[in-house]
């Protein structure tokens, strides 16, 4: 298991530097030319409408995607990421979008897959308390760890995609929506969690749709529309303007509708800290 | 381990019993209801197929009583072992969610090389073993090169090696086209005779039933430290006893005929050294996540590849080290080895044992049951006087009705949410 915790970053270091990322898949631009940093103990959320290219954003981060080109820095040095392993073992965490679980096997296996404790004669016991401890972290409601996946609810799903992320106590943790199926007390607790990983000094990428999330915990947000960089803003920036970064015009559907709401009650500007 | 039990009810304070919603089984009644709901709910492990063994057994001892005789039952068994050893490599494929079409023929190779570098060179016999296996080996490796780095489906590419080594195995026995393996052979009498002495199988069946007890209360031990649920001594007790006493039942009987073959024994070693790798190792695991869902596998830094390679390499080998044994077996090596019904006998065990054949669900033990099922058959038959032709047509039929019971089992886990 790799030791993270030997080259712990300072609060405030450069964790993640990205600099001319593009991806293509075939004909489809899918990132081009994308910069984006990350300090220690920084929340940055990655918004954008759908198919703004996050996913492939965080899935290149991951390793699972390789960039067709532009350069990745990790921790002051310039890193390939040929495989989720390596990207694993730099302290890169990820929770997918589609979860990337297992379903044919229990909880506690699909925590530790890969990272199995004592690979010839697997500790299931210290295993399931430790599974058990992550997951009573995340105030989740597993019925049994020994229980399948496949038994399990989308939230309960994600939660435990979440436990498992943690595991390795990674440097970065990138969570690619990972409050969509989540209840309100849920969606909550994983918003402490964000807030209590990057008050330990990790780095955390965050991807959501629910504007009120991201203003919550993020320190910056980063918007990305047709795989490309459309403006940082901050959790004060007005409303408007985020909305207009995001589906690339200052007229459009959502600024209309905020207008008319507006004129009744003043909703989004008393949101902001 | 789902129906663990704890005998002292202190509900909120252990680990894994926070959730008030679910109902957990307590002492020994609750683990026997625990087992028949999980059997409700598709469930099945080995249950179909020890159903089905029973069934069978019964027709043929009705129909002809010398079926159910300690004889025919050892015999039985010797015929188990070889094609149950090649059996073992196809759970592996299976599991990681592929399949070797190829394994009868490389049964048949490994048996022809060693019959040639054995008898015709004069090679000493171990090391014309350790070459055939190592070549099965090497097929394995061709296997997993073919499919990893040029993306060749399994069932192709080890369709294709079945042509190319049934033709190896036809070119190195030459003209010739049968070399008889010399009588008295410690390696032929492996094949036939070598029986395990009684008192020492007596003490074997002790074996599994001690494990259960001391590993039980081990675990138990370690639980209740972790303050984790644990099961309960009597449930222990019953487990490890139960067995003990079915095993030495089957050995005593089989002690009244010639007694429990050393082939048959080496076998079982073999089935339990790989569920314990399948269950209770990084590489089994792995290997069940690979078949489950390859992406979710690679994304958690799994070497996918290794894996697969792995899986061939120990599929080829076992079919090589089964035809050595088949080569035992008869005491002779000939152009006819590896073919006929051999490759869909070894990959029908594991189906009809119980492993999936869309991956991530097996177990070693399903090739020793599958393999009992089949020979059964196949012995109840030729008692009969029967001829083969409705022996294929019967193992057909069972087979389909194995795959039948796995999809009905499948959609019931389905709607139980246990898919
Ligand atoms: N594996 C792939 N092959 C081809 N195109 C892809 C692939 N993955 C993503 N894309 C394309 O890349 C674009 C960005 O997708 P994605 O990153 O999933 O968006 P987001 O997560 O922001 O909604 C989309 O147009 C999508 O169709
Ligand atoms: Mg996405």
């Amino acid at each position: 298991m790799p030791n993270n915790s030997a080259t712990r970053f300072k609060h405030g270091e450069l964790v993640l530097s990205l600099r001319g990322v593009s991806k293509h898949f075939g004909a489809v631009s899918a990132l081009t030319d994308i910069e984006l940093d990350v300090h220690a103990g920084e929340v940055v959320a990655l918004v954008g409408d759908n198919g703004a290219g996050k996913s492939t954003l965080v899935k290149i981060l991951a390793g699972v995607h390789q960039p067709s080109t532009g350069t990745i820095t990790f921790g002051g040095q310039q890193v390939a990421l040929p495989n989720p392993g390596v990207a694993l073992d730099l302290g890169i965490a990820t929770v997918f979008q589609d979860l990337a679980l297992c379903e044919n096997l229990d909880v506690v296996a699909n925590i530790y897959l890969g990272r199995e404790l004592d690979p010839l004669h697997l500790d299931e016991v210290a295993m399931e308390v430790r599974a058990w401890t992550l997951l009573n972290e995340l105030s989740a409601r597993i019925p049994s760890v020994r229980d399948v996946v496949a038994s399990l609810s989308g939230g309960q799903r994600q939660t435990v995609a979440i436990a498992r992320s943690l595991l390795l106590d990674p440097q970065l943790i990138m969570l690619d929506e990972p409050t969509a199926a989540l209840g309100v007390a849920q969606t909550a607790e994983v918003l402490n969690l964000i807030e209590r990983v990057r008050d330990r000094g990790h780095a955390v990428i965050m991807i959501s749709h629910n504007m009120e999330d991201v203003r919550a915990v993020a320190d910056r947000i980063v918007v990305l529309r047709l795989g490309r960089n459309n403006g940082v803003f901050y959790p004060d920036s007005s409303n408007a303007n985020l909305v207009a970064a995001i589906t690339g015009a200052t007229e459009n559907a959502v600024s209309r509708r905020a207008g008319r709401r507006q004129s009744e009650q003043n909703v989004y500007t008393e949101e902001q800290p | 381990m789902s129906n663990e039990t704890q005998d002292a009810p202190q509900p909120s304070a252990l680990l894994d019993r926070a959730d008030i919603r679910v109902k957990h089984a307590t002492g020994v009644g609750g683990a026997v209801t625990a087992f028949i709901d999980r059997v409700r709910s598709g469930e099945l492990g080995s249950l179909p197929v020890i159903a089905g063994l029973i069934i069978i057994w019964t027709v043929f001892t009705v129909l002809n009583p010398v079926f159910l005789s300690a004889d025919n039952l050892v015999n039985l068994l010797f015929d188990c072992s070889t094609v149950g050893v090649i059996s073992l490599g196809i759970v592996c494929v299976l599991m990681g969610g592929q399949i070797d079409l190829s394994v009868g023929s490389m049964s048949g190779f490994a048996s022809a090389l060693v019959g040639v570098l054995w008898v015709n060179h004069d090679w000493p016999v171990l090391l014309a073993v350790v070459v055939a296996v190592a070549v099965g080996a090497l097929v394995g490796v061709i296997y997993s090169l073919l499919f990893n780095r040029f993306g060749m489906p399994s069932f192709v590419a080890t369709l294709a090696g079945l042509l190319a080594i049934l033709g190896l195995q036809l070119y190195v026995l030459g003209d010739t086209g049968s070399i008889n393996l010399p009588y008295g052979s410690a390696t032929v009498n492996f094949g036939q005779f070598l029986i395990i002495p009684a008192t020492v199988s007596y003490l074997l069946a002790l074996v599994p039933g001690a494990v259960i007890l001391v590993g039980g209360l081990r675990t138990r031990q370690r639980r209740h430290a972790a303050n984790l649920s644990a099961s309960s001594v009597g449930s222990l007790l019953i487990r490890g006893l139960a067995i003990t006493v079915l095993l030495e039942i089957v050995v005593a009987y089989l002690n009244r005929g010639r007694g429990v073959p050393l082939m048959f024994g080496a076998f079982l070693g073999l089935a339990v050294a790989m569920d314990y790798a399948l269950k209770r190792t990084r590489w089994g695991r792995s290997m069940n996540a690979v078949g489950g869902n390859r992406e979710a596998a690679r994304r958690a830094g799994i070497n996918v590849g290794a894996i697969y390679t792995s899986a061939f390499v120990l599929c080829s080998s076992f079919a090589a080290l089964g035809g050595v044994l088949s080569a035992a077996r008869l005491a002779s090596a000939s152009t006819q080895a590896g073919t006929g019904d051999v490759n869909l006998n070894a990959i029908a065990a594991a189906v009809i044992g119980g492993t999936s054949l869309f991956g991530g669900r097996g177990s070693a033990y399903s090739a020793v049951l599958g393999i009992i099922v089949i020979q059964s058959i196949a012995s109840g038959l030729t008692l009969l006087n029967l001829s083969s032709s409705l022996r294929y047509m019967i193992t057909g039929a069972v087979l389909a009705i194995a795959v039948i019971v796995d999809s009905l089992a499948r959609q019931s886990r389905v709607s139980h949410g246990r898919a």
